[in-house]
């Protein structure tokens, strides 16, 4: 909402300045989102005298003008305005003002070689109009070196936010009680123009939708004389950002920007038979006032004649029936619509509209007669014109909301002590009536009102809510209690020991375009948006990884040289009720160059599948996975090079983590360079540590030292290393602590489908330490192993 | 006598004069190995009578103890020029770079959750999470926007074209408030909550990505008030900003899922063309920001999540935490916080290691 101060003061009495008035209007809930001053604007522009034009030296279509502003003192200006001529009076911007239409700051400068020391302005500039034919003509009586803003009147316009819950402040009028109950002034009664009606309404008004349409309330004028508003109106107008068009038009618009009720006027001349507020016909098309066509439903109210359509009713008129400059009888519609429909139908046509705004949150259903006559007697009084009795099709509704209030509660909920007085004073004037026992009977316009609370909050906000004092939560006692999840603790854990292991925590959208969520999809259907921002940003992500494949074809496109990043964050998969299971993951790219080349290690070396293996790992320790007894499998899925990715599983089917090399494909369909090593974390997968207690199992470190042996085996070339590793840790379980691979190696001296794998067997004494025999036995039961998968200790 | 004496000051010189420790080896064999002179010297010892002995052998034990102490002294001093010029033949080039460990971050947004998480904790509240994925009847129908609520239009929601089981919109939530619903069902009351997570709205330009990030805060007590709420937010604001001139505007405002509904400013000044949070809007060089939404929770809203409206009440917000965080750590773009940019993530991120705590300070000072 805009609106000027002038029109404010239409309907407030009051000496407050802008400020006091702004600062008024946000106490109270009428958020000031903007004030402009013209004053301001045209700070710098003086009413000047052009004393001389005399032709410009080097320049045919300019003059130069000695022109006095009033201090004695005549200046140079150079105008190329073919209107500007010796003894008219204009407005002159002084070096240091700034245009208003473009910015420029204007300086004493020298053009064509001749000073000039301001600019004579066109309405344009100032933009006071369009008019940029020559410079502004101001009457001979104008006071010379008068602010041209003191001579134009200053008239500041505030706008103003209406929450969707306030209708009745959709009008200068609402705004204006709100402000005389906060004691910013007295509120005016509204002006009722006289006229006489005299006779019958000629035209048969109906509403064959009492649901849809309550109340259609009309009227006929007749003999009216069109053509442009008075300034008055034009200015209001205007302030609140609507454009003049005609002075029938006008005064409809006057009526809903005033007093927050639409209202509609049809050229009598376009219609033909009854006006019947009813439902629309599906299929049934009008052309609206916007110029564009609306196929409409019978979900939808229309206002319709024996031809058609006229009006989509609450929301926009027709352009057939649209009253026009030589429109000479008009039937005016004040209506009540039910406001669900009209936002369903809004909605659904996509149609904005201020009178779409005002219907459908709800305009006063007590000011449909009053309305009604306020037009009328506008247009009689501007417009000329013989109106006809009102006619009244249906009625608003009429039952008042009673709430039980305690003024009490504004104490036990607004957190302030408000005398009982105060508060009868507060809701009286807002239209309220306090009746016995505090049954508080609220005016009809206020459909907001459902119970208690909102009354404490009409109190409070026009009481002051600065003067809700803060008042401390209650605590428990001693030290606040730990909170988090473990969840909660998991994800906090992981996030920094990523971040510890040189990874940069990135956050990237959960929504993908289709086919990199495809790419990485599950057998489930994805989640796809049905009205997505773009095609970039359609379906759910399923994995993390292609958002993070993207950031790192990005920093590889900007130059970056690799690129480490994590993201801790959900997949989005479906429920058995028809809704999502979503989840949390931890997602990890490494893409570009592990090392940078170097003095000490040459070439600069790729990520391979190992880094991923090893993060892995490290973050599921961390995340308190039992990592020892996790199984490398495979089937990392399709998006991994089958050769060089794997799963770590909790027993065959519990697949915590997947890691490898991102397969080719992958990259190519991603337009990333390879290779690229990825991780994904299954963050619910990951068990819950039970019932552990702050205090370890009991340990001393064995007192015996551990000694080490090394074994070299031949091994079949497909053997994996982890299996042999198992199966000589399982040689001899109380003896053997560890078992490390150090070698493994192919080719000379090793036979063709070979490969030679060296371990280092940790072999912990317990209570003696090992005699020879010992060593011989254990070293035995390792070869033993080994030849059950087809290894042979090398000599 | 005198020829023990002559040989030991020629000795004592010799190994002075010893160049290397091959030479001094040598010059100890002549001395004090077995067949040198000392050795020998010392052996006629044995032949000796008592008298002679005592006549002759100080000297020769003052020889030898002479000599051992210059073999000593002089080997160790070789030693210490060995090691000298082998450590001087040892010296590399420091100014050459040693290999760099990467520098891992934690994203502003986490951080930030964290600093909540810390500083809601110590005034009781847990932290509660919700499907992003959600439907209509827990985003906005048991929030007090039935289907016909103008503010359902006002969210921009992003819809699937699925249905739940039981037939209701499925949408991304446009805000964290269903998270109190589903806590206020799960939990009861009283509850004291905060929500943070990822939120969706469909609106993009400078300053709005279709995904951000809120946090939500609900109180339900018995006798819990407006007061309550100003107070909570004024605690948390001073904590989360380390500032004591914290000043809050409360305006009245209108969310159909609080009654009455209070809009939170911050009044801030303008430092070096950034915003900086203190002080009271209406001071000279201040003004007013908006931080978020808050009210006492709709008796309405009560009921639909279960509780006895006549019985209990209390407060909720919800502020947006990356723009708390572009407050708090000076950020001034929020389409970076989603492009994975190392560059970005390792100016504005965060060490592992600044973990938030009370003891500490929750924040991260650059």
């Amino acid at each position: 909402m805009k609106f000027s101060l002038t029109w404010l003061k239409d309907y407030l009495e009051t000496d407050a300045t802008v400020a006091e008035i702004c600062d008024a209007l946000n106490a109270i809930g009428l958020e000031v989102e903007g004030v402009e001053d013209p004053a301001e604007k045209l700070a710098g522009f003086r009413i000047a005298h052009v004393l001389t034009a005399a032709r410009h030296p080097d320049a045919d279509k300019l003059q130069v003008l000695t022109v006095d502003t009033g201090d004695g003192q005549p200046l140079q200006v150079v105008c190329g305005a073919p209107n500007a001529r010796a003894g008219m009076k204009g407005v002159l911007g002084l070096p240091g003002a700034v245009v208003p239409a473009n910015g420029m700051v204007l300086r004493k400068s020298a053009i064509r070689g001749v000073e000039s020391n301001g600019m004579m302005c066109s309405t344009r500039e100032l933009e006071l109009g369009e008019d940029h034919d020559g410079i502004i003509e101001l009457p001979d009586d104008a006071p010379v070196g008068t602010d041209f803003a003191d001579y134009q009147g200053s008239d500041p316009v505030i706008e103003v936010a209406v929450t969707p819950n306030r209708p009745d402040c959709m009008g200068v009028y609402g705004i204006a009680r709100d402000l005389a109950a906060k004691g910013l002034g007295t509120l005016k009664p509204v002006t009722m123009p006289a006229f006489t009606a005299s006779g019958a309404c000629p035209v048969e008004i109906r509403t064959d939708d009492a649901e849809g349409c309550p109340a259609f309330y009309g009227r006929v004028v007749t003999g009216v004389t069109n053509g442009p508003s008075p300034d008055w109106l034009q200015a209001r107008l205007k302030s609140a950002g609507q454009r003049p068009i005609s002075l029938l038009v006008d005064l409809t618009n006057y009526l809903m920007l005033g007093f927050g009720r639409p209202a509609h006027a049809y050229d009598l001349a376009k219609l033909s038979g009854a006006v019947v507020a009813r439902r629309a016909n599906d299929g049934e098309e009008v052309l609206a006032l916007n110029e564009k066509t609306y196929t409409l439903d019978s979900e939808m109210m229309v206002i319709a004649d024996d031809n058609g359509v006229h009006d989509i009713a609450g929301i926009m008129g027709g352009e057939h029936s649209g009253v026009q400059d030589d429109t000479t009888d008009v039937l005016l519609e004040i209506a009540y619509f039910d406001p669900a429909r009209i936002g369903a139908t809004g909605r659904k046509l996509g149609l904005s509209s201020d009178a779409r705004t005002r219907f459908e949150r709800g305009v006063d259903p007590e000011f449909l007669d009053q309305g009604l006559d306020l037009l009328t007697g506008l247009i009689v009084e501007l417009a000329g014109g013989t109106p006809s009795d009102a006619v009244h099709a249906g009625s608003p509704p009429s039952a008042p909301k009673v709430v039980a209030f305690d003024p009490g509660q504004t104490l036990r909920l607004g957190g302030v002590e408000v005398p009982e007085a105060e508060q009868q004073r507060i809701l009286e004037s807002l239209g309220f009536t306090v009746g016995e026992g505090w049954q508080v009977t609220c005016p009809l316009r206020r459909n907001d009102i459902e119970g208690p609370a909102d009354l404490v909050e009409e109190v409070v906000r026009i009481h002051g809510l600065d003067k809700v004092a803060s008042v401390a939560l209650p605590r428990v006692e001693g030290v606040a209690r730990p909170t988090a999840t473990p969840q909660q603790k998991l994800e906090r854990g992981l996030r920094r020991a990523a971040a510890a292991s040189g990874l940069n925590e990135a956050v990237t959208w959960s929504f993908l375009p289709t086919w990199a969520a495809e790419h990485f999809g599950s057998d489930q259907p994805l989640w796809v948006l049905a009205n997505p921002i773009s095609e970039d940003m359609k379906a759910m992500r399923p994995s993390l990884l292609p958002g993070l494949l993207m950031a790192a074809k990005r920093n590889a496109d900007r130059g970056a040289a690799s690129s480490r990043l994590f993201e801790i964050g959900r997949r989005y998969f479906r429920s058995g009720n028809g809704l999502s299971d979503e989840k949390p993951t931890l997602g990890i790219v490494l893409a570009g160059e592990k090392t940078a080349r170097g003095w000490q290690s040459g070439k600069a070396r790729p990520f391979d599948a190992y880094d991923a293996k090893a993060l892995a790992l490290q973050l599921l320790e961390a995340a308190g996975a039992p990592v020892a007894n996790l199984m490398v499998m495979g089937e990392a899925g399709a998006q991994f090079h089958p050769g060089q990715s794997a799963t770590l599983r909790l027993g065959p089917k519990v697949v915590l983590a997947r890691f490898g090399m991102v397969h080719p494909a992958t990259l190519k369909a991603f337009d990333a360079d390879g290779p690229i090593a990825a991780v994904e974390l299954f963050l619910d997968a990951i068990p819950a540590k039970k019932g552990a207690a702050f205090a370890r199992p009991g340990f001393t470190p064995p007192a015996l030292q551990a000694v080490t042996r090394d074994f070299a085996f031949l091994v079949p070339a497909t053997l994996a290393a982890g299996d042999l590793v198992r199966a000589v840790q399982g040689a001899d379980k109380a003896s053997i602590t560890g078992v490390r691979v150090f070698d493994v190696f192919a080719g000379q001296g090793v036979p063709e489908g070979k490969k030679s794998v060296a371990v280092e067997v940790t072999l912990q004494p317990g209570e003696a330490s090992f005699k020879d025999a010992d060593l011989k036995a254990i070293a035995e039961k390792v070869v033993a192993a080994a030849a059950k998968l087809g290894g042979e200790l090398r000599g | 006598m005198t020829d023990i004496t002559s040989q030991t000051e020629a000795a004592l010189a010799a190994i002075a004069a010893a160049g290397s420790l091959d030479a001094l080896e040598a010059e100890r064999l002549e001395t004090l190995g077995k067949k040198g002179w000392v050795s020998l010297a010392l052996k006629t010892l044995g032949g000796m009578s008592p008298e002679e002995r005592t006549a002759a052998a100080p000297a020769i034990q003052s020889a030898r103890a002479a000599i051992a102490e210059a073999l000593d002294a002089k080997k160790a001093a070789l030693e210490a020029a060995a090691l000298e010029e082998q450590l001087a033949r040892e010296t590399i080039d420091l100014t050459l770079p040693a290999v760099a460990a990467p520098k891992g971050s934690v994203h502003p947004v986490s951080q930030v959750m964290d600093e909540l998480a810390e500083i809601f904790a110590d005034l009781g509240f847990a932290v509660a999470t919700g499907p992003e994925i959600e439907d209509d009847w827990h985003n906005f129908t048991a929030l007090n926007m039935d289907e016909t609520h103008p503010a359902r239009a006002m969210h921009d929601t992003f819809y699937f074209p699925d249905k739940t089981n039981e037939g209701r919109d499925v949408l991304l939530r446009t805000h964290t408030s269903p998270v109190q619903i589903r806590a206020m069902l799960d939990q009861g009351a009283p509850i004291r909550i905060i929500a943070p997570g990822r939120v969706y709205r469909s609106d993009s330009d400078a300053t709005h990505t279709p995904m951000f990030h809120q946090v939500e805060g609900l109180v339900i007590d018995r006798d819990i008030h407006l007061g309550h709420l100003k107070w909570t937010l004024e605690t948390f604001f001073k904590a989360f900003f380390e500032r004591e001139d914290i000043t809050l505007r409360l305006r009245p405002s209108y969310f159909p899922f609080t009654e009455p509904s209070v809009e939170v400013d911050v009044g801030y000044s303008t430092e070096g063309g950034r915003r900086v949070v203190g002080g009271h809007g209406d001071a000279p060089g201040h003004a007013w920001m908006e931080l978020g939404g808050s009210g006492m929770v709709n008796a309405r809203v009560l009921e639909f999540a279960g509780l006895d409206s006549k019985e209990w009440q209390g407060f909720a917000f919800g502020l947006g935490i990356d723009r708390i965080a572009m407050l708090k750590y000076g950020m001034n773009d929020l389409r970076a916080f989603f492009d994975g940019d190392p560059r970005w993530l390792q100016h504005y991120g965060f060490s592992p290691f600044d973990q938030p705590t009370l003891s500490a300070g929750v924040g991260a000072r650059a």
